[in-house]
Formats: structure tokens, C-alpha cells, sequence
């Protein structure tokens, strides 16, 4: 509708009232899921802090003290294996983050809690809800990454100090790629009969050990290495060793990882998006 | 005549196969309160929900606000308050929070959200409770909580969808007098039920919907002055004997409605009806005279009971 048609003052009060949710609508909704997200404020916290703490002590102070092979290369000569590692688990921390968000929170969304149904009724549109679920999850990637970053800095795991400033947005790109498709796929779930169990279990778990997280991928024979040229977690992972500490590679396979990081999460956020206007306007 | 604020022509929506409201016409003028009568699965809530801008429509063509869902579906639902038939209330906040967490959907400031938030509290009775987790609420309260809810946006029309189905008698009065405030003050309801005694004390106008179709429209006085009597003589025999007894006072009354338990015969005046079923002989385990409601009504277009 054109400025210039005649409204009746009941259109012209709705048009003026939509305009802030049109606007900012995937806002509000970021706000309340991060406003839920105080409920499991500390598991997120504790998870963000502790769980690299734990990661980088054990690595750093037992399996690097006893692995004597350096097992990659930095521009000089081989890096140590804790700033080989670190990278990778930073960016499966930030990995971890959507196999919550974007599951059993899209289930209680729809289903347990039912709040996305009284999203639905108020002047939001389903993609603004999905942008507000991306946001927060993004949101809280990002603090997870940043606490991540900042112990890596703390225990020497960082090739190049700037690096840390970097590292964690490579980590919510990879947290992204893997987690837009999953959001497709738990919107598009009536229930769980224990499909988020099972994609943590064959589809999470698999990746984290078969995506060159603790080893080179080349170490892998032909056909296990397949799962992490796939696996978003790899690709994020060498982008990180590239930025922490100039791991050698061509600036068409930086572009490759780049391309296939922002491929899968513009077809994970098109599917997530039709899946969720399909369910809530039909 | 001022513009309505609902129009819909046709309105159809079909699910698969499944056609799940099948051309209704409806128009709603502002300040009124209207109202959709119907049994289970007549298509209530889908109707609700095409005109909440949340469910495409089939076809047809609907106007609400003046605005055509299809295409300004978010300016609508910046002006509809909506009562939805299952609670969707955040479980997880307090009470007042669920009021200004929503309040933010509409874009409202978060001080003003606040503000209305009290006020909104005090409309339905629920200011004691304002910081319980609403997982603790009554369902009555919970209710009237969702329906404060509806109001934050300062709606022009809320539409509520069963909104009393499954409280106990005491809840439900509370919950009416609420509405009945709302009424005085002009906003315009529009609510579905399958409470006649609810469709006759709030509505000032309603359609009988049945299988998606409008099978009546008017005021509850009109639909029961054009398709029931004044009165209603409900007659029990046991079970058994309902049938033979239907056949014997055949002719009494206006007409006569056999249900697995009760003969019911309408006529004018019923006293004068149970006299006559006593001459012939008769004598039910129990009779009753009463006034005809939209049961009848319904009874009479669908040849079913309201509720089954
Ligand atoms: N999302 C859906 N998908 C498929 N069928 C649906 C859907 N929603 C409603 N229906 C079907 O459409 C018909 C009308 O349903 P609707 O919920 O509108 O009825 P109703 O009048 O609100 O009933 P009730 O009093 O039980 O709430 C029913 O047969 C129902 O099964
Ligand atoms: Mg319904």
C-alpha cells in the first residue's frame, strides 16, 4: 500500500504501530531468549570458563608434555601441539553452543513452553523470530569464544597475540555453519523421540573427533576423512590456525573454508527460515 | 456505518483435503462483541487465526482493520489483542515479566511496558501475584494473566479464543465480568465458544458455525426467537420408555426433539404442555420448564448437541 491511498484511521494507527517491530522485531526477540538464558546463566558461565580451563591445563600441562612429534608447522618451523590444538577447541566450544539453542530450546519454542506461538501473534514474522534465535545464540558463541580467546592468551596457546581478537569471531562462523542447518532441522521436528540425543551422538560427537581436532585430517585414511571436509568444525578449525599462528595455506584454500563456512549458513538460515514461516503461518 | 473492522467474504481454508472453514461471510462493526458458536472442530479457532493474520487463508477475502492480512500481517497484529484457545504464556518468567517481555514485542518502551504492566495487573486482579512464576497460577488466573496480555498493545479488537473452556463456574464469573469492563468501554471482542450461557451474556451478535459454515446469524434473543420457542419442556421417561412416550404426546408443542435421555418439546407455554402430557396419562420420572437457550437453537440447525 502506497502512502498516497486513503486509509481509514484504524489501518493508518496499525500502519504507524508496526513500525518498530518491523524494524527491530528480530531484536525483541533476542532479548527475551537472552533474558531466558539468565535461568542457566551460570551453566553457561561456568561452561564458558571452565570447560577451556579444563581443555587447556590438560592439553597444555599432560598430553603436550608427552607428545614429543611436533604434529604441524607454523610459518617457522613446527608449533607447539597446544597452539595446534587450541584453535580447533575454541571452535568447537563454540560449536557446542547451538547443539542447546538451536535444539531443545526450538522444541520448548514450539512445543514445551510454546512461547514462539505468542511471538507469532504479536506483530513479529517468522523470519524476525528466527533472526532473534540466531542473535542470541550468536550472542552467546560469542562470550563463550571470547572467554575461550582469552585463556588461550592466558596459557601461551595463541600464535600471535592480536589473533585472540580474531579467533572468536572464526569461531561463531563455524558455530553458525554448523548450527543454521540444525535449527532447520529441529524446527522442522513435531517432537523429539530423541532425535537431539542422536544428533549429539552421531552427528556431534563424530565430527569433534573426526575433524582434525587433535591431529592433522591428512593422518585420517581417505575414508574417514571425508567426515571432516563436511564438518564445518574443521573448516572453522584451520581457519583458526591460519589466523593463530599463520598456519601455511593458499589463499584459495582460506577461501574454500570461507566459502563453505558461509555457504552452509546461508542455506541453513533459508531452510530455518521457510521451515519456520511454513510451520506458523499455515 | 462506520467501516467494519473485520470483513471477510468466502473465507476458506482447507488443510490437504481437509476444509477446515468453508466460505464464511462475517462482518464485525467496531465496539461490538461478536461471537462464534460452535461445536468441536466446526472451525473456530481457524477462522480466529485467519483473522490474527497468522494463518493464510485459502480463499476468499478478508479485511481486517481495513488491511489484508496477506500483505500487512504485521499491522494488523500491532492492533489485535489475542486470547489464544491453549496459554502460551512464558512459564519460565514471573508474572509481570510475561506482561513486559510482550509488551516489547509491539516495540513498546520497556518504562511504558512497565507502567502498563502495573495497570494491566490491577484490571485482572492478579496484582498480589505479580512476581509468582506463572507455573504457579490457578488456571483461572492464568487466564486473566493471558488476557491482560493481549491488552498491552492497547488492542482495538482482542479476540479470544474459548476463553473459559475448562474453568470451574466461579473462574469463569470473574472472567466474564472482566470482559463485560472491556465491552462497556468499546473495545471490540470477538470470541468464539461452545458455551451457549457464555455466547448469550457476552455476545451482541454471532454466527452458528457448524462443519466451517455458518448455519445462523443474530442476536442471541433473535436466534432463539427464529429457531426455537419461548419455552422448552424437557421430559425424562428412562430411557427405555423415551421413544413410546415421544410418540404419545406427538403433536404437543411446536416440535419435539428426542435425545438418548430426555424428550425435550418446544412450545410457548410450557407449564400448559406438561398439563396436557399428565391428561394423556403420562408421567415422567422428571420434568422441567424451562426458557429456550442457543442449545436449542443449535440443536435445532445441526440436529446435534453443543457439547458432546
Ligand atoms: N494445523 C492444522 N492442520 C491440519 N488440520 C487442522 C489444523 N488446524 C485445524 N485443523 C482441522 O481443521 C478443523 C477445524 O479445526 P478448528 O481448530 O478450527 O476447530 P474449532 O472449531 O476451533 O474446534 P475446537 O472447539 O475443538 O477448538 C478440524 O477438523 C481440525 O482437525
Ligand atoms: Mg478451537
Amino acid at each position: 500500500m502506497s502512502a498516497t491511498d486513503v486509509v481509514s484511521p484504524a489501518a493508518a494507527s496499525a500502519i504507524e504501530a508496526a513500525r518498530r517491530p518491523r524494524r527491530f522485531g528480530a531484536l525483541y526477540v533476542a532479548e527475551h531468549q537472552i533474558r531466558a538464558m539468565r535461568a542457566y546463566g551460570w551453566t553457561i558461565v561456568i561452561g564458558g570458563v571452565g570447560s577451556p580451563l579444563v581443555y587447556l591445563l590438560g592439553i597444555g600441562l599432560g598430553l603436550a608434555a608427552f607428545l614429543d612429534a611436533p604434529v604441524a608447522d607454523g610459518p617457522d618451523g613446527p608449533v607447539r601441539y597446544l597452539v595446534f590444538v587450541a584453535p580447533a577447541l575454541l571452535a568447537t566450544a563454540a560449536t557446542t553452543v547451538p547443539t542447546e539453542e538451536f535444539t531443545y530450546t526450538v522444541m520448548a519454542g514450539f512445543k514445551w513452553r510454546r512461547i514462539f506461538w505468542g511471538m507469532n501473534a504479536s506483530p513479529l514474522a517468522p523470519h524476525q523470530i528466527v533472526g532473534g534465535l540466531v542473535l542470541a545464540a550468536m550472542a552467546r558463541m560469542l562470550f563463550t569464544a571470547v572467554a575461550y580467546a582469552g585463556l588461550m592468551l592466558a596459557f601461551g596457546a595463541v600464535g600471535r597475540p592480536w589473533a585472540a581478537a580474531v579467533l572468536p569471531f572464526v569461531g561463531v562462523l563455524g558455530g553458525l555453519a554448523f548450527g543454521l542447518p540444525l535449527l532447520a532441522f529441529s524446527a522442522s521436528l513435531k517432537d523429539d523421540a530423541g532425535q537431539f540425543a542422536a544428533v549429539q551422538r552421531f552427528v556431534f560427537t563424530p565430527m569433534f573427533l573426526f575433524s582434525g581436532t587433535f591431529y592433522p585430517l591428512d593422518t585420517l585414511p581417505q575414508w574417514l576423512a571425508w567426515i571432516g571436509w563436511i564438518s564445518p568444525l574443521w573448516h572453522a578449525s584451520e581457519l583458526g590456525r591460519w589466523v593463530s599462528y599463520g598456519a601455511p595455506m593458499s589463499g584459495a584454500t582460506i577461501a574454500a573454508h570461507l566459502g563453505i563456512l558461509a555457504g552452509m549458513t546461508a542455506a541453513g538460515w533459508v531452510l530455518a527460515r521457510r521451515t519456520f514461516v511454513a510451520r506458523m503461518r499455515g | 456505518m462506520p467501516e467494519p473492522v473485520i470483513s471477510a467474504t468466502g473465507l476458506t481454508k482447507h488443510y490437504g483435503d481437509l476444509v477446515a472453514v468453508d466460505g464464511i461471510d462475517i462482518e464485525v462493526a467496531p465496539g461490538e462483541s461478536f461471537g462464534l458458536l460452535g461445536p468441536n472442530g466446526a472451525g473456530k479457532s481457524t477462522t480466529m487465526r485467519m483473522v490474527g493474520a497468522v494463518s493464510t487463508r485459502t480463499a476468499g477475502e478478508l479485511r481486517v482493520l481495513g488491511l489484508d492480512p496477506d500483505t500487512h500481517g504485521p499491522e494488523i497484529r500491532a492492533r489485535l489483542g489475542v486470547v489464544p484457545q491453549e496459554d502460551n504464556l512464558d512459564t519460565e518468567l514471573r508474572v509481570r515479566d510475561n506482561l513486559i517481555v510482550y509488551g516489547r514485542y509491539f516495540g513498546i518502551p520497556r518504562a511504558v511496558c512497565a507502567q502498563r504492566a502495573d495497570e494491566l495487573l490491577t484490571f485482572a486482579q492478579l496484582e498480589e501475584k505479580a512476581k509468582v512464576k506463572v507455573d504457579d497460577l490457578s488456571g483461572g488466573m492464568k487466564r486473566r494473566l493471558t488476557i491482560a496480555r493481549a491488552l498491552v498493545n492497547d488492542p482495538l479488537v482482542l479476540m479470544l479464543d474459548e476463553p473459559t473452556t475448562g474453568l470451574d463456574p466461579q473462574a469463569r464469573h470473574v472472567l466474564w465480568d472482566r470482559l463485560f469492563r472491556l465491552k462497556e468501554r468499546g473495545t471490540t471482542l470477538v470470541l468464539t465458544t461452545h458455551y451457549m450461557d457464555e455466547a448469550e451474556q457476552l455476545c451482541d451478535r454471532l454466527v452458528v458455525v457448524d462443519h466451517g459454515r455458518i448455519m445462523a446469524e443474530g442476536s442471541p434473543a433473535e436466534l432463539i426467537r427464529q429457531y426455537s420457542s419461548r419455552e422448552v419442556v424437557e421430559l425424562r421417561f428412562g430411557a427405555s420408555r423415551n421413544e413410546s412416550a415421544a410418540e404419545q404426546i406427538a403433536g404437543l408443542g411446536d416440535r419435539i426433539e428426542i435425545l438418548p435421555d430426555r424428550v425435550l418439546v418446544y412450545a410457548a407455554d410450557g407449564e400448559a404442555v406438561l398439563e396436557q402430557v399428565s391428561r394423556l396419562g403420562l408421567h415422567p420420572t422428571t420434568s422441567l420448564v424451562r426458557r429456550s437457550s442457543l442449545e436449542d437453537v443449535f440443536l435445532r440447525l445441526t440436529g446435534r448437541s453443543l457439547i458432546e
